[in-house]
């Protein structure tokens, strides 16, 4: 029986199927941009592997995680970048 | 073919490139020789820090001097320089750095040296730099008008300045008659200047290896310059490989980590045995650094003498020039070098004495 | 005990070299970066249960002499035969007896205006997405760019709920038709070639077709495409975009690897030049699943002092190799993407930097110095192929950490001293 995964991105609660990667949640909390580039601008996942660095985001505490390579965890705090 | 110039300057680092900008606002016609990327030595491999330090009167002097042409030339320089006048700490964590603190405050007040200087005492560096968390924190020597910036981007800024001809070719011979080309083709010019770095030939320099890492954007962790009071001990050492807590900021928050110094290895090769210690020397006063993520890691070679000051002036040959032999201040002296220099060739009265620099001065080997 | 055979990478040719090894009786270590094993192609699908041959490969991996490594990077290779591998939360060394490189290929993005806004993605990029729960059902995708993977891609898309409005190959027809021709000497593929492309019947594949601009405020809204002389815009929520693959090549630099026309150079063993070193799969030249599998099982069989087993494979290989051969041709990159980026266009992502400043340069060195493209994060993964297609440009340079690491990391476990 697949069950949810529950944790937040930027304070809102999500629900994923378990196994979603963290850039999963950040996708169903309906934001576009998951940080902002040197000059400012949105940007999201690229890749989806890995090698890009485009879908960082903030994992419990800690910044700069490649979100499309990790799974999401029941209460895991995600913030994003702006 | 049929150009003449009066100035030929082998190597197109930051040293050259400010001797190239000197000469040509003085009236010069300069020529540059550099095979490889402008800024592509050491002037690329180190980290940009415009720093006073004192190891000896001729190196406060230079360092002194060359600063303040820096901050007269702030305000012109483009964005892609980065210049940021972050100021440095030199962080004390006993009585007796802290007692270096105090001389060297005593040392910069003097009205003949007039370096802005202030000593924090611990509680003030906790609050100005919270990350610094070495056991033992005694304090600080804070250096308001220290900088950093980007040097290869000022290099290009400095060389564009001199409106130069640059030569893409390896110089394989400099004498006083000029520069010869790899290809055999002489560049003659009424004066030759040996600006090559750690790949000088024919002079007391030797290489001195260095590694740096950039770490990932985390803006604000640091604002100064960090440098541990053991960084002189590790410059002055002329023999044995050390390491030294340095750290310091880019404008874009990502954090430039360093320093080591080994002589004899003349590799390239990232050496993981000085990475690792080097990254623990950082580790012990800034611990909340090992979660932080790093980039890249990388070497350079620091042009290094006997008796730690560059070489400025005339050879044997006086129509042979040496601008070289910056160790870690290149970027920092580069512009002071480039007036002591054209100084000499237009007979200029130096604003500081020269005789310390000379390349034919006394010198332990 | 003597050190296991370590393989890096757990897609299909690790997957292979893994199994083979371990059932020729080698102790096996397999890494990979990912949270499950499969690489790209047998990427784990949230949805589904592994089927058929991923499923038979990442059974055979499951064998008990296999010790799986997941969500682990290697960064350096601090020593000879070690590697310094990082994960989620820490870091360890790894001594090796045999080393097999499966670091597999990753897709070449080429830049053009609007490819940075969100939802603009790689094919594959979309693709590994959505099988790690990315919602795409009721969004409109085009899927553009170059490669067969532009079908399988199209492919899972629709059959799980999104709306592909149409393939934009930029390859011509005629390039196309020469390699399924070409497929008649490989007839099972060319079965799963067109079978692929019957099931996609309903979804207009066009070819010499490439995007050349990409439109929205804040995220992507429409794209714009040509074919021939005409030019039209094209709503979408989503830009699956990717123009072939390219081979992962850091860590075998970094440890010194020879390489040759198309990737590693490898012998008949697939054996790399430095000793006690084995390259499999895409990573020595891209060329597909079944070359992957072949490269693999040679590999994993050679390392672990089989070589009469490996020759047997010899001949699939060699057929193998011709389809990818052909694939190869068929697919190759036009001289007008080279035109596609604008002068304001950005190619290093990492730093910012648009096209017309890097191209005022004469190399990548002088352009990484003076502009820092290739200087982020991705250590030049996306900007250096784009670069070396637009600029005929040589951009390979490796240091450690060959991925970005933990400054824990790189300051090693064990007590440093100053060597004498």
């Amino acid at each position: 029986m697949p069950r949810d995964v529950t944790l937040t991105v930027n304070g809102a609660r999500v629900s994923v199927p378990e196994g979603a990667m963290v850039s999963t949640a950040v996708a169903m909390a309906g934001l576009m941009g998951f940080r902002k580039s040197v000059t400012g601008e949105p940007r999201a996942p690229l890749c989806g592997m890995g090698i890009c660095f485009e879908c960082r985001v903030t994992v419990n505490g800690r910044a700069h995680v490649r979100s499309c390579q990790v799974v999401c965890s029941d209460g895991m705090e995600v913030r994003t970048d702006g | 073919m049929g150009d003449s110039f009066d100035v030929a300057i082998a190597g197109a680092g930051i040293v050259g490139a400010a001797c190239a900008a000197e000469c040509a606002a003085s009236g010069l016609k300069v020529v540059v020789v550099e095979p490889g990327p402008i800024g592509g030595g050491a002037t690329a491999a180190g980290m940009g820090h415009i720093a006073v330090m004192d190891d000896s009167p001729a190196q406060l002097a230079l360092t002194t001097y060359s600063q303040r042409l820096w901050m007269e030339l702030a305000p012109q320089l483009p964005a892609d320089v980065e210049y940021l006048p972050c100021g440095s700490l030199w962080v004390a964590t006993d009585a007796q750095e802290m007692a270096e603190v105090l001389r060297k405050k005593a040392l910069y007040d003097q009205p003949g040296v007039g370096v802005r200087a202030e000593v924090l005492d611990a509680n003030a560096v906790k609050e100005a730099e919270p990350n610094l968390q070495p056991p033992n924190l005694a304090g600080a020597l804070r250096l308001a008008d220290d900088a950093v910036l980007y040097p290869p981007c000022a290099a290009r800024y400095l060389l564009e300045q001199s409106k130069a001809k640059v030569v893409r070719e390896t110089a394989a011979e400099l004498s006083g008659r000029g520069i010869r080309l790899e290809s055999g083709r002489w560049i003659e010019a009424g004066v030759t200047v040996n600006a090559t770095g750690a790949w000088a030939i024919n002079c007391p320099v030797r290489k001195r290896k260095g590694h740096l890492v950039i770490t990932d954007r985390y803006p604000g962790y640091v604002r100064h310059v960090l440098i541990e009071l053991g960084y002189l001990k590790s410059a002055h050492s002329i023999a044995t490989d050390s390491v030294a807590f340095n750290v310091q900021p880019r404008r874009t928050g990502q954090l430039l980590i360093g320093s080591s110094r080994q002589y004899g290895a003349e590799d390239t090769v990232i050496d993981t045995h000085m990475l690792h210690w080097m990254m623990q020397r950082v580790l012990e006063y800034m611990p909340g650094l090992a979660s932080l993520t790093a980039i890249r890691c990388w070497t350079g070679f620091r042009a290094a003498t006997p008796d730690k000051l560059p070489l400025i002036g005339p050879t044997e040959d006086p129509r042979l020039y040496l601008a070289t032999g910056h160790e870690g201040l290149g970027i920092t002296t580069s512009l002071a070098t480039a007036k002591l220099l054209v100084d000499q060739l237009l007979r200029r009265t130096p604003a500081i004495p020269l005789e310390p620099y000379l390349p034919c001065r006394e010198m332990s080997h | 005990m003597a050190d296991p055979i370590v393989v890096v990478g757990a897609g299909p040719a690790g997957l292979a070299a893994a199994a083979r090894a371990a059932q020729s009786g080698a102790r096996v270590v397999l890494l990979d970066d990912n949270p499950n094993p499969g690489g790209q192609i047998w990427r784990a699908d949230s949805s589904k249960a592994p089927v058929g041959e991923a499923a038979r490969w990442l059974q055979a991996a499951g064998n008990s002499a296999i010790e799986r490594v997941n969500g682990a990077r290697v960064v350096a290779a601090p020593a000879p035969s070690t590697l310094e591998i990082e994960t989620f939360d820490g870091a360890r060394e790894i001594r090796y007896s045999k080393l097999v490189l499966a670091t597999g290929a990753r897709e070449r993005f080429l830049p053009f205006p609007g490819w940075t806004l969100p939802n603009v993605m790689g094919a594959g990029g979309l693709q590994a997405l959505a099988k790690s729960g990315f919602p795409i059902a009721g969004k409109s995708v085009v899927v553009a760019g170059s490669g067969p993977l532009l079908l399988a891609v199209a492919q899972y898309l629709d059959t799980h709920g999104a709306r592909v409005r149409l393939i934009a190959e930029q390859a011509e027809q005629s390039s196309i038709t020469r390699f399924g021709l070409g497929l008649v000497r490989h007839p099972g593929k060319l079965i799963q070639a067109m079978g692929l492309r019957a099931s996609l019947r309903p979804i207009p594949y066009m070819t010499g077709c490439w995007p050349t601009a990409a439109h929205g405020s804040g995220k992507l809204e429409r794209v714009s495409l040509r074919r021939g002389a005409k030019t039209w815009d094209e709503p979408c929520d989503f830009l699956a975009c990717g123009f072939g693959l390219v081979p992962n090549l850091e860590l075998p630099l970094l440890l010194r690897c020879d390489l040759g026309e198309t990737g590693v150079a490898v012998d008949e063993m697939q054996q790399a030049s430095v000793t006690g070193v084995y390259a499999a799969g895409e990573v020595t030249g891209i060329g597909g699943l079944d070359l992957s599998l072949a490269e693999g099982e040679i590999a994993g069989y050679a390392a672990a002092g089989q070589p009469d087993r490996a020759r047997a494979l010899f001949s699939a290989r060699a057929s193998a190799r011709r389809f990818a051969a052909a694939l190869e041709n068929a697919f190759a990159l036009r001289e007008e993407l080279k035109a596609l980026p604008w002068d304001e266009t950005l190619v290093c992502r990492c730093e910012d930097v648009a096209f017309g400043r890097i191209r005022k340069f004469s190399g990548w060195r002088e352009a990484k110095l003076q502009t820092r493209c290739g200087m982020g994060p991705c250590q030049g993964r996306v900007c250096g192929p784009a670069l070396e297609f637009l600029l005929d440009w040589r951009t390979e340079s490796v240091r450690p950490p060959v991925y970005p690491a933990r400054i824990a990391t790189l300051a090693g476990t064990s007590e440093p001293q100053p060597r004498s």
